[in-house]
């Protein structure tokens, strides 16, 4: 990674997106979530470094693994955390998003992580809230600390970004790690390559920095890293695919496929994998595989975010990694 | 009989009569009369100098939501916001809690309108209940009082209802105005389809969804000879068909709002809720597209498609969030800014918010012809303004020009003589 400048300072309070984070930005985050990795490895893995920090995870969506990555990070670093679930919250009573923030408020987090079916509900939330916000995902906008372990994860592998070729495949349309995933690789300077089927592009993709490409043969090929993002199966309420089978084998990842692929490809997945569809299990499971150490980053990516947003560097404090 | 009132030394524009000069215009027992060489020592004397003096501005496209939500706007309310703005009269859409699809309801909002700020036209649903099934009883609305038929917000998607609509319009003298668009294309959408969209990942509702449902209206009038008005035209493509239909001779006219030739989809960023309605706004070659169809009568009408909603429904997730904005305190200084720029004349924006609107409807107004009702709208085309939350009349306050350096304002609106509304 570039060089830390000597008078930068991470200034946000809040992570929307990918979107609003400079080159700089990313550099400092994924540098301080490697010298945080390691706490993950110690016998003892926890840090004062949050110690009296409230953190709330407020889940509208069902999660189990974004959910629990952001709790482990929070406890990593003794921080209290809470969760809401969108079922047992009082959303569910016709309370509104801004009222159930307010009464949040009123108790005083830190820092409040969202997930929520709605694009920008991250931004409305910190308009009523003194915490932090950070987005666990909202909608099909963005999902920024998975755009960050995506990006974490390639750099251990390749040791740089730029000049990398990405591509991406699957439902474009539909997810916000695909938005993430695009606007962080092309700032960094990699190719951005989209393949999938024309009902899962959206509008206007390109003029975000990526290309796309008629099959998955052409975006694979000299690719660096693959990318397969998750069919979600209420798409096929809509008339976006025919079916599953169908998607799998003409839009699904597999040996065959990749054989156009640099020999040293990572295979990724923002997980959970619908084995098969969009990656066969040979592939999910082969070499170039490094989806569970996507996993294991993105403990150390959120540990990042929490410290950053709360401050942690303020008072000349700073991290020893540069 | 009330004494003579006198709009001395203002800038007549009178499109109907071809007038655009210094004249002072008589106004007695509500009516415009003929101006005297002598001026009786009774005579109530207003200097208007440098000002427009205008037929009544007259908005065909609002929702003066009462009955059933009367906490967003009511027809006093709405009224007042329209006096406020430099309208005598709106046409006032039937979605209301109920519709207004039966001449009861019809009754009840011309009973409120009666001691109102301005005219009310009420506007009948062109099904029951706007579900887009059964035709509503349009000779017992139209008996009641109501100037067209609509099923504005929700769109007829049964071809054969409309066209049946429009047949049975015809036989009532009733015009229908067509909220055109197809509704399977843009379910689930919350803006206009396009890299803001993707961008924001807000579900798009493409161009095509208004101009096939504006191509049928327009198949169905040249179908049945009839007329119909379609409301809120949105994209550049709409404009198109409008402007060849009209060619061919179809009996076809058709409205804009300022917002539509003021702003692109690009005023959603930060989930901006006031930047939401429906048609959403669109792209910059559709603004300029919809601004030069203003300027070629491809467009006939400004309306503000004024829509009070309360924070309630704008203080929440954008695709939660309500549709529409208000409109009728904005909409004249908006429009100016287009004469400013030389797009269109002081003439043709009269004809465009009064003349024009009056004679698609039927109604009177639209002209300062000797012995018209005086419905005069005086307006200051120097005066600059910031268009705050503190001076809005209308209950609700869902705008997205709040803050802006607006130039351009009523100053004075004559409701039969009457003021309604005077910063004069």
């Amino acid at each position: 990674m570039a060089k830390r400048k000597t008078d930068y300072l991470f200034r946000h309070r809040h992570i929307f997106g990918i979107e609003q984070l400079s080159v700089d930005d990313i550099g400092h985050i994924l540098s301080t979530a490697r010298s945080f990795k390691e706490i993950s490895e110690r016998p003892i893995k926890k840090v004062p470094t949050l110690r009296g920090k409230t953190i709330i995870n407020f889940f509208f969506e069902p999660s189990t693994r974004t959910r629990l990555s952001f709790e482990i990070a929070a406890k990593r670093m003794s921080a209290d955390t809470f969760n809401i679930a969108a079922s047992t919250s009082s959303t569910t009573k016709g309370e509104t998003l801004i009222d159930t923030a307010r009464n949040l408020e009123a108790m005083k987090p830190d820092i409040i992580i969202i997930r929520h079916a709605s694009s920008g509900a991250p931004l409305l939330l910190s308009h009523h809230v003194n915490a932090s916000i950070i987005n666990a995902g909202d909608g099909t906008h963005e999902h920024p600390s998975q755009g960050l372990l995506d990006l974490m994860t390639v750099l251990e592998h390749k040791g740089r970004i730029a000049g990398l070729t990405i591509a991406l495949v699957g439902d474009i349309a539909h997810s916000r790690v695909a938005r993430s995933d695009i606007i962080g690789f092309t700032k960094l300077g990699a190719t951005v390559r989209l393949a999938g089927p024309a009902t899962f592009m959206p509008v206007g993709i390109d003029q975000l920095g990526a290309s796309v490409c008629n099959s998955v043969v052409e975006a694979v090929d000299g690719a660096d890293v693959v990318m397969a993002l998750r069919i979600q199966h209420e798409r096929l309420n809509d008339p976006l695919i025919p079916s599953l089978r169908e998607y799998a084998t003409f839009f699904g990842v597999n040996r065959k496929v990749l054989a156009g692929a640099k020999k040293d490809v990572l295979i990724m997945h923002p997980g959970p994998i619908n084995r098969g569809v969009e990656l066969s299990p040979d592939v999910a499971d082969g070499p170039g595989s490094v989806i569970m150490d996507q996993v294991t980053n993105g403990v150390a990516v959120r540990m990042a975010l929490l410290y950053l947003v709360s401050g942690g560097e303020k008072g000349g404090e700073k991290n020893s990694n540069g | 009989m009330n004494t003579l009132l006198i709009l001395q030394n203002g800038r007549l524009i009178d499109p109907a009569n071809s007038l655009d000069r210094q004249a002072d215009v008589w106004i007695q027992d509500g009516r415009i009369v003929q101006s005297g060489s002598a001026i009786p020592a009774d005579a109530t004397i207003l200097d208007v100098k440098g000002k427009w003096v205008v037929p009544g501005l007259i908005d065909m496209h609002v929702h003066l939501r009462e009955p059933g939500e009367e906490y967003k706007e009511t027809i006093e309310s709405g009224t007042q916001a329209a006096a406020a703005g430099g309208f005598t009269a709106v046409a006032c859409m039937p979605n209301t809690f109920p519709v207004n699809d039966n001449a009861t309801v019809t009754g009840y909002i011309l009973e409120k309108a009666a001691q109102s700020s301005a005219r009310v036209y009420p506007v009948g649903a062109i099904s029951q209940g706007s579900k887009g099934v059964e035709l509503a009883e349009y000779g017992e609305m139209k008996r009641a009082g109501v100037v067209a038929l609509s099923d504005d917000g929700r769109p007829v998607a049964d071809s054969q209802l409309m066209r049946r609509a429009m047949e049975y319009a015809s036989s009532h003298h009733l015009l229908i105005i067509s909220h055109s668009e197809e509704s399977s294309l843009s379910r689930n959408g919350c803006m206009n389809e396009s890299i803001v969209s993707t961008r924001l990942g807000l579900n798009g509702i493409p161009n095509a969804a208004e101009s096939i449902a504006v191509f049928r209206e327009l198949a169905l009038a040249e179908l049945t000879g009839v007329s119909v008005h379609i409301a809120h035209v949105s994209t550049g493509d709409s404009v198109e068909l409008i402007r060849s239909a009209k060619r061919r001779g179809v009996h076809v006219t058709a409205e804009t709002s300022p917002h539509y030739f003021t702003l692109t989809d690009a005023a959603v960023d930060g989930y901006d809720t006031n930047a939401k309605m429906n048609p959403p706004l669109r792209c910059e070659p559709d603004r300029q597209k919809i601004r030069m169809a203003l300027q070629d009568g491809t467009l006939d009408v400004i309306a503000t498609d004024h829509a009070p909603h309360s924070i309630l429904q704008k203080n929440v997730e954008f695709d939660h969030a309500a549709n529409g904005i208000i409109g009728l305190e904005t909409s004249l200084p908006l429009t100016l800014a287009l004469v400013r720029e030389g797009l269109i004349s002081e003439s043709r924006m009269v004809e465009l918010m009064s003349l024009a609107p009056a004679r698609i409807l039927g109604v009177p107004g639209g002209s300062l012809t000797v012995g018209d009702v005086a419905d005069i709208t005086v307006i200051d085309p120097e005066k600059k303004f910031i268009y705050s939350r503190e001076m809005i009349v209308s209950k609700s306050e869902n705008s997205p020009f709040i803050g802006w350096q607006l130039q351009g304002k009523a100053v004075l609106t004559l409701l039969a003589g009457k003021p309604t509304y005077n910063e004069l």
